[in-house]
């Protein structure tokens, strides 16, 4: 007698994943599809992809899904589900996507606390058209469009999208969680699970951002993006909750 | 038979609903009506007006602001722009607690009202417009005080009750003080 | 029973009478009273109403309540239509209905807020990206605005489509008496609707990408066999050239008003002149313009812009006649005698 241990989720569908090898966006989207089988949502759950690398997660998850205009998914968010309060809508974003072209709408989803989840995966790179600078481009990171490195001089400091979204006070729950290896991968499931939950009980917007890589942008081999993760992208980009509107005593 | 009035005064002088209360009453006459109001930034404190045309058949163009029939200023201003704008032989209906300046036009009828001192006589400034009214109720044969008072119940019965004595007192007033 | 009622308020009206539940718009002169007058009434009667954070918030909200399968409605002005084009483009793309309503102004840049007709091409020649075309209805009295809406969101669901409604600051801001001749919603399949009811059918997907080019080019072919029947069975035009006039003059909205006085003053005099008034600026009706009374000699176009439609009327004239414009732009609304002026000289000048 065998018993099954480990499958693929039916959160997702049986399309084969478009990522290059060693990215995070499949080890995220196994959490999300975790999570809507657990909370028994997957069957009223409409996903919005948005535009970049994942623009295609429509293919993957195993509900509707909806491909919004770059950087739009949050705005396409709030006109499903004020239409449709019972259900469960998320929006599945890049750094390019939510941090540059889409700031107006992330901020504004979160500013009138439209009950959704926004699923962030920063991992400092556009990666679908070919490795150009992000917001979130690291000081003296090399990309396709700072072929010296980003300055600080010309172009600032990395935006920090976890701690911008919860200064907003509508936002209910944001968190920071990375994918670089098992243990930080359980925290970024509980947190995603959590802020699927926050939705699901209507306490309003969550956005759970995820540290990811890119290794193809990058220039690395899976295992030293994971390295770069942890060394130098952690440091700036520090984990930890950083709005919770409902936590006991709470930081809202 | 058509009639081109354009109502003009100071913005909060009341032009545009005086211009409402004549549509509302045409469209319950039967008429074809128009209501056009200038919009926009000068309405903030500026000149307003709006243009009320009254008919039996389908009216085109909504704005009276050329060839008008009656003139309602409510202020200098708005004599000084569309004094010209008159037709011969039409009627112009002057504030002249504002304005001050005699109309040199001798192929027009002028009608002064002291609206804005007769307002403030019975106690409220806002209904400048509503004795102004008394011009077209003397001069012109588009409605009767009946008429108005019936937009006026329908406008305020249910919120502001109040509203409709002061406002016919105001018409009167400004009638007696035209001589009838 | 008919109400006074200002254009952009009556647009309102009817839309919620069509069965609209959701709107999302942002403010700009001159459409304000929409926004306005749907956060109070649309809500009073359990619909939605978000004032979005841009005109681009606002048409991605109607995308997603579009995609979700309810009628949804947004409106603008000529500056915030433009910053919709890429919405409107993506509600072509993935075939869903959305109708938006533009109280035009004038332009270029942040122009003016006084009527204008400026907005010709950004409405009938897709001013987003890719092959695709709207309906696009255009009212000349507030009463034709609401029926036009009923009409707009009809079209909208049977055929799939984003559909524009534009009229200028003047009908927008006019008042006129008003009936709302409520019809009950024509019946459409929704069954694509990714409205997260995917437990009881296969689930559903709203998309514009095809990554797949001979795909893609199919897709496209299928909606313009989508437009040809739009072409044949929605056009709408007002043409009431009548045999023995002289002169056709063709304009649109609210300044076909305008020209219609014109035309009384021309008559009086003896020239016979009759209007052509195209009510869908797309589909347009070009073959009205090859199937006039032999009597026609001129074509005027009047438009508030530097001419725009006059390009539509030249395809469909094909050469036939000699075609003239005549113009105001940038807020100036022309008077009845300007234009009869413009017919005079083109009938004495016998060219």
């Amino acid at each position: 007698m065998s018993k099954i241990v480990y499958e693929k989720s039916k959160g997702l569908t049986e399309k084969q994943l478009s990522y290059c090898p060693g990215c995070t966006h499949g080890i995220i989207h196994k959490l999300i599809a975790e999570t809507l089988v657990e909370l028994d949502v997957l069957d009223r759950t409409i996903a919005i992809a948005p535009v970049g690398c994942s623009v295609l997660a429509y293919d993957f998850f195993n509900c509707d899904g909806i491909q919004a205009s770059h950087g739009r998914a949050p705005a396409v968010g709030c006109g499903i589900k004020r239409t449709h309060p019972d259900k469960i809508v998320f929006t599945y974003q890049g750094d390019g996507d939510l941090a540059a072209i889409g700031t107006a709408e992330i901020i504004h989803a979160a500013h009138r606390g439209d009950n959704m989840t926004v699923i962030f995966v920063n991992n400092a790179i556009y990666g679908m058209t070919g490795g150009q600078m992000a917001p979130t481009t690291l000081i003296d990171m090399k990309t396709s469009t700072s072929p010296i490195g980003r300055s600080e001089a010309l172009m600032g400091r990395p935006i920090l999208v976890s701690e911008l979204l919860a200064t907003i006070p509508s936002a209910a729950y944001i968190e920071r969680v990375s994918t670089h290896d098992v243990p930080h991968i359980n925290k970024a499931k509980a947190a995603i699970k959590k802020a699927f939950q926050y939705q699901v009980d209507g306490k309003g917007f969550s956005m759970v951002e995820l540290l990811g890589t890119c290794p193809i942008g990058w220039n690395m081999t899976p295992p030293d993006a994971m390295k770069f993760v942890k060394n130098t992208m952690l440091p700036y980009f520090p984990l930890g909750v950083y709005k919770d509107a409902y936590a006991e005593g709470g930081n809202a | 038979m058509i009639t081109r009035i354009l109502v003009s005064g100071f913005g909060g002088q009341g032009v545009l609903t005086l211009g409402q209360i004549m549509a509302d009453i045409a469209m319950r006459k039967g008429s074809e009506v128009t209501w056009m109001p200038s919009y926009g930034a000068e309405m903030r404190g500026g000149t307003a007006n709006c243009s009320v045309i009254i008919s039996d058949k389908m009216i085109g163009s909504p704005i009276a602001t050329t060839n008008i029939d009656i003139l309602c200023a409510m202020n200098t201003a708005s004599v000084t722009k569309f004094i010209d704008k008159v037709r011969p032989g039409g009627l112009v209906f002057v504030n002249s607690s504002i304005v001050k300046e005699k109309i040199e036009r001798t192929d027009v009828t002028v009608l002064e009202i002291d609206a804005s001192n007769i307002a403030v006589k019975i106690g409220n400034l806002r209904v400048a417009n509503m004795v102004m009214l008394a011009g077209f109720l003397l001069k012109t044969d588009l409605f009767t005080i009946g008429d108005v008072e019936e937009v006026l119940k329908n406008r305020f019965a249910t919120r502001n009750p109040q509203l409709i004595p002061l406002n016919l007192e105001a018409i009167k007033q400004g009638m007696e003080a035209c001589g009838a | 029973m008919k109400m006074l009622m200002k254009g952009n308020e009556a647009i309102c009206e009817a839309a919620i009478a069509a069965g609209c539940t959701a709107f999302f718009g942002y403010p700009i002169t001159p459409q304000n009273e929409i926004p306005e007058y749907m956060s109070f009434h649309m809500t009073d009667r359990g619909g939605v109403f978000v004032q979005a954070e841009s005109e681009i918030g606002a048409i991605n909200m109607c995308y997603g309540a579009a995609a979700a399968g309810v009628r949804v409605m947004t409106s603008s002005s000529s500056p915030g239509i433009a910053l919709k084009q890429e919405g409107i483009s993506y509600l072509a793309g993935a075939q869903l209905p959305c109708v938006i309503v533009n109280i035009s102004r004038s332009g270029p840049g942040l122009g003016g807020i006084l009527p204008a007709q400026g907005d010709y091409f950004q409405c009938t020649r897709g001013g987003g990206n890719g092959d695709y075309y709207m309906p696009v209805y255009a009212p000349f009295s507030v009463q034709e605005a609401t029926d036009l809406i009923f009409k707009a969101f009809d079209v909208a669901d049977v055929y799939r489509t984003p559909v524009m409604v534009v009229a200028d600051g003047m009908l927008g801001q006019m008042m006129e008496p008003v009936e709302i001749n409520a019809r009950p919603p024509v019946k459409t399949d929704k069954s694509w609707a990714t409205n997260g009811e995917s437990g009881t059918r296969p689930r559903n997907v709203v998309n514009s990408l095809n990554l797949n080019a001979e795909a893609l080019e199919a897709m496209n072919h299928a909606r313009f066999e989508l437009y040809k029947e739009i072409e044949q069975k929605e056009m709408m035009v007002d043409n009431r050239v009548q045999d023995g006039d002289e002169i056709a003059i063709v304009a649109y909205g609210a300044p076909s008003r305008i020209v219609i006085n014109a035309i009384d003053e021309l008559k009086a005099e003896g020239i016979n002149a009759g209007l052509i008034r195209p009510i869908t600026l797309w589909p347009f009706p070009y073959d009205v313009f090859q199937n006039l009374p032999k009597s026609v000699k001129h074509i005027l176009v009047c438009e508030l812009s530097m001419g725009q439609m006059i390009d539509d009327v030249k395809i469909g004239v094909a050469g036939k006649y000699p075609v003239n414009f005549y113009g105001r732009c940038g807020g100036v609304i022309f008077e009845p005698s300007e234009i009869a002026d413009a017919a005079r000289k083109i009938v004495k000048g016998g060219c």
